[in-house]
């Protein structure tokens, strides 16, 4: 039996229905919107003027502080203006924006196809190629890879897991990536456990409602000594850190705690990816594969984006919309990233980030919040629950405001996951309430 | 244009809805239901039917014209409370007494706390305990003599009936546990007792109305709990833990003197505890959320349960006992799940 | 017969003489000293528990206000002067006269005037919504229209009104507590003083955006043109960050600023009907 984590859980339905699509690369498009916020922690800050020309691959941004990333320019061409534009949420943040013109790359970059398996770079020069190119977690959180990398003291990691599980149903980019660059991610993924330590052990954990990758990924470790794959038992939300370290080491991340404090760090395998380019092949993260999911049999796609492309070209592209440039009438919703843990699309002009893992749509009928009802105090979203917490006690003092005994039952536990709201019978919104309760206390924290 | 839905995640849900589950429940209580109507008849039928309709239109009411608020019939909790409601009744109930009875469950203990979520104390079985006590003589009526159709003039496989003399037996009006606890009390022993009656575990589990409508089988109790634990509608945590502690505590009785007790079985498979222990205890709004809860829930009722039929009034229990423990549910819902971090770390 | 009920007498005393004792010792014992005049400024005061106050309630408030002497910046805003003179007179200090105040909504930007981009489908809560992003209509200032404050409201003094989807306050019910204004994650309401007359004059918007970007989502934003300011004879009036704001210490009331307010965004409230000048035209 294969492992998996030991508290709550759900298991959607995982409709991974582009699974079979080879990942396309996606045409440049004529106009990018690169966010300066594309990652956890503080903004970027521009170093290019509107009307500066710039190649691929130049650094746009540079990070302003340590817990920050550069960002660089994915198409080549005039940088059109710097200010604030609307991202995919509708929040205007500051971006910049290049006119394309050619694909400009920087001399550097080797974009040639073929594979380096050798690494020659010592573990610190590895380290400042990371930090120097923009990586962030692709996993979703899109935290910066080289804080994560960092050493803390009194901590000493002592495995490196490459996250594989891809637990959120309808996504399909990291699966896709596995069976095609298989070679790729696990190069990036001895890059990063060399920065950790020479005795760390990798491991490569993956779901095994995808066993093409798995056995891809085992045949590819036999060659290196220090990785083994273990396939994990398909459940929600396996992907999350603490899950995932739990499922595939058995243990604990206290809370308040970061993950290392077990001795394992957790990447995701299209973070190792954007490793192996930017070490082997001097490229920045400017690109990364994202699944169009639907039901809809014609709209099933994984595609290489370069970062700042409008949704609505890859929408449009995949034949979601309509000639004149509206939604196609059938669906209702966009989410960038899963089903579970992904935000909405408030503007479909928005442009697609660093970290963004699918574009999926939904019909009114798969997705239409129904009316709440009563509590029939079911306890289901306290079984599913993955962190053990009481989501109907904490809805219920969210409502009530008593920050002080929400704290006490562990509010800032939760991982958002959703499995509680996904779950209520009476669909409560369970998740909306809890995770404001805690951003507010988090507000209030700062404040003092 | 059609404008785009916007919420926080996540963006889909399960196909769970307090509905659905109530279906399931249905469903499950439908062996029983069965059972009953096979062996009381058209009386039977009559009691589910008025309890049943009677619940609903009383809630329905009760939403729309006392709280003036939308109707929450749609959401079948109201059939749930009528139909265990006409299992917990005698088969030869009047009309008017199971009115009564939907009055009490759903006037008094449903909709008064506030609806469904919010009541608490089982609704069946606050009305049960009600008519119990206010129609003593109806409610322990348990003779089939006043319904249309008589199993007795019914043509039923010999196995099932048995000979002509536990008809009879079961006509005049006692249950296997009425019997035991007015023979013993009497000064008789285990052993004459079952010589003068049939105790057979066949037709407890097999079905013979010696009781309420819906403690006609132990097996259509059990096929409906099997069906409620695959369709994971409950956990089986509270039942089982019923069971076992009732099994002990006879058992230990029985061991120290078996001619004075009955056996662990013959407590586990009359009266209504199978039924108690499956369907309503483990009514979601009623019983505790935590596992642990759960536990200290069931042995409680188990407890309560055997200390009424030996040493109570009552030949029978079971809905004293869960009365009693879920007025015990607040206290026992306190109980805070073990911290994440507390996990005993498997590697 | 006899000896049963003297038994009974008998021990039913004797255990409540045990008991008096026991409770008298706890009582004893557990004794807080508590000044009687927080017992007495709690009767005067409203007693809505509303926190208007910045306490957690009225007696919290009467504690307050009794163990502090020096300090005179209390103030109960739903009893307003005339209970603040009672607790003055309960404890023999001067109170300082506040005028009173209303909760007024700075945005005017009702359904009809800001288009709807979006459908907001998670629990109707504006706080849940204004977590997420900056709400249905392009307007990331404006009123999310869900009622927060009507729900924090603990006197129903506001409800929200169906034709225009914005919340409306009650002026006769409003105690001004602050209950609404500090419910609304939008910090669009602002208490203000109820003026003479109860007249009033203030800015109905709220947002900082540029001029330009203002008048795309909303007709009735305020687009920081300055020309209530330039108006206005009594330097009332600032514009910061693109925003009018009328400071109601300084305005007279004249209605300059509304007569050339491009964008009528400048509400008047509780003014006579002005009459028809231009009829003779």
């Amino acid at each position: 039996m294969n492992k998996t984590f030991s508290i709550g859980g759900i298991h959607p339905q995982d409709n991974k229905f582009s699974g079979d699509q080879p990942i396309e690369n996606f045409p440049i498009p004529k106009r990018v919107f690169i966010s300066m916020n594309q990652h956890l922690g503080m903004p970027a800050v521009p170093v290019v003027k509107k009307g500066d020309p710039v190649r691929v691959g130049q650094l746009i941004a540079e990070p302003a502080g340590f817990v920050s990333a550069p960002v660089h320019a994915s198409v080549s061409g005039i940088v059109a203006d710097v200010a604030s534009y609307p991202d995919f949420m509708g929040k205007k943040v500051l971006t910049v924006v290049i006119d394309t013109e050619g694909d400009q790359w920087l001399d550097d970059i080797d974009w040639s196809p073929e594979i380096r398996h050798e690494i020659t770079d010592t573990p610190q020069e590895i380290f400042k190629k990371i930090s120097a190119s923009g990586i962030v977690g692709l996993g979703g959180a899109a935290f910066p890879t080289h804080v994560k990398l960092t050493p803390l003291e009194g901590m000493k990691p002592e495995y490196l897991i490459l996250n594989g599980a891809e637990c959120e149903p309808y996504l399909t980019s990291d699966y896709r990536l596995m069976l095609e660059h298989g070679q790729e991610v696990l190069v990036g993924g001895e890059m990063m456990r060399r920065v950790l330590g020479n005795n760390v052990t990798g491991i490569i954990s993956i779901e095994d409602n995808k066993p093409k990758a798995i056995s891809l990924m085992q045949r590819l470790t036999s060659n290196y000594l220090q990785w083994k794959v273990i396939p994990l038992k398909k459940r929600y939300p396996q992907g999350g850190e603490k899950q995932l370290i739990d499922a595939v080491l058995g243990r604990k991340v206290p809370s308040f705690a970061l993950p290392i404090s077990t001795g394992a760090v957790v990447q995701n395998v299209g973070t190792a990816f954007a490793v192996y380019e930017a070490v082997q092949k001097n490229k920045p993260l400017i690109s990364n594969v994202l699944t169009v999911s639907c039901t809809d049999r014609s709209i099933q796609k994984n595609y290489r984006f370069r970062t700042g492309t409008p949704i609505r070209e890859i929408l449009t592209a995949a034949g979601a919309m309509e000639k004149d440039g509206t939604l196609l009438p059938q669906f209702a919703k966009v989410v960038n990233g899963g089903p579970m843990m992904g935000k909405p699309v408030v503007y479909l002009d928005g442009p697609v980030m660093k970290s963004t893992s699918g574009l999926l749509l939904f019909t009114e009928k798969e997705t239409k919040r129904k009316n709440p009802g009563e509590c029939i105090r079911c306890s289901k979203c306290f079984q599913v629950c993955p962190m053990r917490l009481q989501p109907y006690l904490l809805y219920q003092l969210a409502l009530a405001g008593r920050t002080e005994e929400l704290e006490a039952n562990r509010v800032f536990d939760c991982i958002e996951c959703g499995c509680c709201l996904y779950s209520c019978p009476a669909y409560l919104p369970l998740l909306d309430q809890i995770r404001l309760a805690k951003n507010v206390s988090l507000k209030n924290k700062r404040k003092k | 244009m059609n404008k785009l839905l916007v919420s926080p995640a996540p963006h889909l849900h399960s196909k769970d809805s307090t509905r659905r589950i109530m279906r399931d429940v249905i469903i499950a209580l439908m062996p029983a239901v069965l059972v009953g109507v096979y062996f009381a008849g058209l009386s039977a039928l009559l009691v589910i039917v008025v309890s049943v309709t009677g619940c609903v239109l009383l809630e329905h009411l009760i939403v729309r014209y006392l709280m003036k608020k939308k109707t929450t019939v749609h959401d079948l909790s109201a059939v749930v409370t009528g139909l265990i409601l006409a299992l917990n009744l005698p088969v030869s109930s009047p009309w008017w007494m199971v009115l009564i009875g939907c009055v009490a469950a759903i006037g008094i203990a449903k909709m008064t706390f506030g609806g469904l979520g919010h009541n608490l104390f089982n609704p069946a079985l606050v009305a049960r305990v009600f008519l119990l006590i206010s129609f003593p003589v109806q409610m322990t009526d348990w003779s089939v003599a006043n319904s249309l159709f008589r199993p007795d003039r019914w043509e039923l496989p010999k196995g099932l009936l048995g000979a002509q003399g536990q008809l009879l037996d079961a006509a005049s009006g006692a249950t296997p546990l009425g019997i035991i606890k007015e023979g013993l009390a009497n000064g008789l022993t285990m052993e004459t007792l079952s010589q003068q009656h049939d105790f057979s575990y066949w037709h407890m589990l097999f079905g013979r109305i010696d009781g309420s409508l819906g403690e006609a089988s132990a097996l259509a109790v059990l096929l409906g709990f099997a069906y409620l634990l695959l369709k994971k509608v409950i956990k089986p945590i509270i039942p089982l833990s019923v069971m076992v502690t009732v099994v002990i505590f006879s058992g230990i009785l029985w061991l120290a003197n078996p001619s004075m007790n009955a056996d662990p079985l013959f407590h586990l498979l009359t009266g209504g505890l199978l039924l108690g222990a499956v369907f309503m205890a483990t009514d979601y709004t009623t019983s505790p959320m935590s596992p642990l809860g759960m536990m200290i829930f069931g042995i409680g009722i188990g407890i309560v349960t055997m200390i009424i039929r030996i040493w109570g009034a009552y030949p029978e229990g079971v809905s004293f006992a869960i009365l009693f423990m879920n007025a015990l549910v607040p206290l026992l819902n306190k109980i805070k799940p073990l911290p994440y971090q507390k996990e005993v770390n498997r590697g | 017969m006899t000896s049963t009920l003297l038994c009974t007498i008998l021990s039913l005393s004797l255990l409540g003489g045990l008991l008096a004792v026991i409770l008298y010792i706890v009582a004893q014992k557990f004794k807080v000293q508590e000044d009687p005049r927080i017992d007495q400024v709690l009767e005067v005061l409203p007693g809505a528990n509303c926190g208007g106050c910045g306490f957690a309630g009225c007696r919290a408030f009467a504690e307050h206000y009794v163990n502090n002497p020096e300090t005179t910046d209390f103030f109960c805003p739903v009893g307003g002067n005339q209970v603040m003179k009672l607790v003055a007179r309960v404890l023999g200090k001067e109170v300082r006269e506040q005028v009173p105040k209303v909760a007024v909504l700075r945005c005017n930007g009702s359904c009809g005037v800001r288009e709807r981009l979006n459908v907001y489908d998670g629990s109707p809560v504006c706080a849940v919504a204004a977590d997420l992003y900056d709400g249905e209509t392009g307007c990331s200032y404006g009123c999310l229209g869900m009622g927060d404050c009507v729900n924090a409201c603990a006197f129903d003094a506001i409800y929200i009104d169906p034709l225009t989807c914005l919340p409306v306050v009650v002026e006769d019910k409003c105690t001004s507590c602050g209950a609404c204004v500090r419910a609304c994650p939008r910090n669009i309401l602002e208490l203000r003083p109820k003026g003479p007359k109860n007249r009033r004059i203030y800015v109905a918007c709220a947002n900082k955006d540029k001029g330009a970007v203002t008048r795309k989502v909303c007709s009735v934003g305020c687009i920081g043109c300055q020309l209530c300011v330039k108006a206005c004879p009594f330097e009332a009036i600032t514009v910061t960050d693109n925003l009018a704001y009328i400071d109601p210490d300084k305005c007279r009331l004249c209605r300059k600023c509304v007569a050339v307010c491009p964008a009528g965004c400048i509400l008047e409230i509780n003014f006579p009907p002005k009459k028809q000048v231009t009829e003779n035209e």
